[in-house]
């Protein structure tokens, strides 16, 4: 058992529970947190003195803010008492202003904002936004652009009574808000530009997947390079004419939507398309909801695909508002 | 004398043989129920563990978390015949790796050690 003290209260942990745990069950009110699960860094607090959190709160996260004593609230379970403060946003977070905007899909609008100068990025990473009113709502997007673009494209999907979507919905061009990140390890790797690249996601886990294809072409990957994207119905789709485009001009692409609604079962268009090839070096990418990410990796793993070539971000949504 | 986990080709053995093993043990109808909905990440993490061990590698295994790790499956229905068929796939995992026929063996012994562990009795 061990206390926290923070912001001059002690807050004592139950066995085994985490640092976000304990303080929302002791009601305090002003820490920020979203997935829940170490992904998203929402919940990022920071140790005073320096002191050294337990490693498993420090997974993921930047050499640089493991020195500083950053760690996630809610991978935190420490054995001995800790002293934590909400996280120096100094060096954490950028500053970025919005400079375009357009719907994509009924549901979902593209964002493209201007991190300041020094920001850079791999496409497929993620940033998370600081809501610009409620700091503590802090949402995280995959970003589908390259950095040479200088500019972060975001898909945002409005979610019922989702705050930071509502406020996207909202946001004129020149607003800024806060950043953090970028974060994530689901982005091109290929050192060889021929191997297969398998890319399958759901809604706006599009996002970072046309990042890693973006980033895929501008380094001349000449292997066939396969998308597969998934919504509920038609609606979801986005993008198709684009996409259509891509595969008409570069003939190494093949781009298959699939309305799931409508029986398109996107596994089994994967496990079609990849059945004959040889997978020994393939690059396999899955991003959007949890539970058909993991059903692919599992079955591209089966297919022949190495396990550490599969990278994954499957997206965790935040609990509604109380 | 080199110890059987250094003859079997140590670390980068383990990391040859997790992928075959894995995709062996998920394909296997006898008992890949007990993988279903489980993070292919973590598993493949913890069998990396498990290979380790039965290599007889440095390992963090103890009877203990072999126990608690196993429980929820015991309870399931997990039982000899189950833990049979898991080091069946070991035997073949290794012998498409060209491991000779008495290192599989005494592999196959080690599993064999912490099978009461994994049924919990």
């Amino acid at each position: 058992m061990a206390y926290i003290h923070y912001q001059g209260s002690d807050y004592l942990l139950e066995e085994g529970e985490t640092v976000l745990d304990g303080l929302l069950r002791h009601g305090v009110t002003n820490v920020a947190f979203s997935c829940k699960a170490g992904a998203c860094q929402s919940c990022l607090m920071q140790t005073a003195h320096d002191a050294s959190p337990p490693l498993a709160a420090q997974r993921g996260l930047k050499e640089t803010l493991k020195s500083k004593g950053y760690f996630l609230a809610c991978q935190c379970r420490p054995k001995e008492d800790l002293t934590i403060q909400t996280p120096d946003e100094e060096g954490l977070s950028c500053l970025a202003t919005l400079v375009e905007k357009k719907p994509l899909a009924p549901e979902i609008t593209l964002l493209r904002m201007k991190p300041e100068a020094g920001f850079s990025w791999r496409a497929g990473q993620f940033v998370s936004l600081v809501h610009p009113e409620d700091p503590q709502i802090i949402r995280s997007y995959s970003i589908a652009s390259l950095p040479e673009t200088g500019l972060l494209e975001l898909h945002i999907r409005h979610m019922p009574q989702g705050r930071m979507s509502a406020w996207a919905k909202a946001a004129a061009l020149g607003d800024s808000l806060s950043l953090r990140g970028p974060a994530g390890d689901c982005f091109y790797l290929a050192a060889d530009k021929t191997v297969p690249l398998i890319l399958a996601g759901t809604s706006t886990g599009l996002a970072p997947l046309l990042g890693i294809m973006r980033d895929a072409l501008a380094s001349g990957h000449t292997g066939k390079i396969f998308l597969f994207h998934g919504a509920l119905n038609a609606d979801g789709l986005y993008l198709e004419d684009m996409l259509n485009q891509w595969q008409h001009k570069h003939p190494n692409i093949t781009y298959k939507p699939c309305v799931l609604a409508n029986g398109q079962d996107i596994v089994a268009e994967m496990k079609a398309a990849i059945a004959s090839l040889n997978l020994a070096k393939a690059q396999a990418y899955f991003c959007g909801a949890p539970e058909i990410v993991g059903i692919l990796k599992k079955a591209a793993f089966l297919a022949g695909v190495s396990s550490q070539n599969i990278l994954s971000d499957g997206f965790l949504l935040a609990p509604p508002p109380r | 004398m080199t110890s059987l986990y250094e003859r079997l080709g140590g670390a980068p053995a383990v990391d040859a043989a997790v992928d075959i093993f894995y995709r062996k043990v998920l394909s296997d109808d006898r008992i890949n129920r007990f993988f279903d909905g489980v993070d292919m990440e973590q598993q493949i993490a913890k069998q990396k563990g498990f290979l380790t061990m039965v290599f007889g590698g440095p390992n963090n295994y103890t009877g203990k978390n072999m126990r608690e790790g196993h429980k929820h499956l015991v309870a399931q229905g997990l039982n000899d015949s189950h833990v049979d068929a898991v080091i069946e796939n070991l035997g073949q995992t290794l012998k498409e790796l060209g491991v000779s026929d008495a290192d599989i063996a005494d592999v196959a012994a080690i599993a064999n050690s912490v099978r009461d562990d994994v049924l919990d009795r």
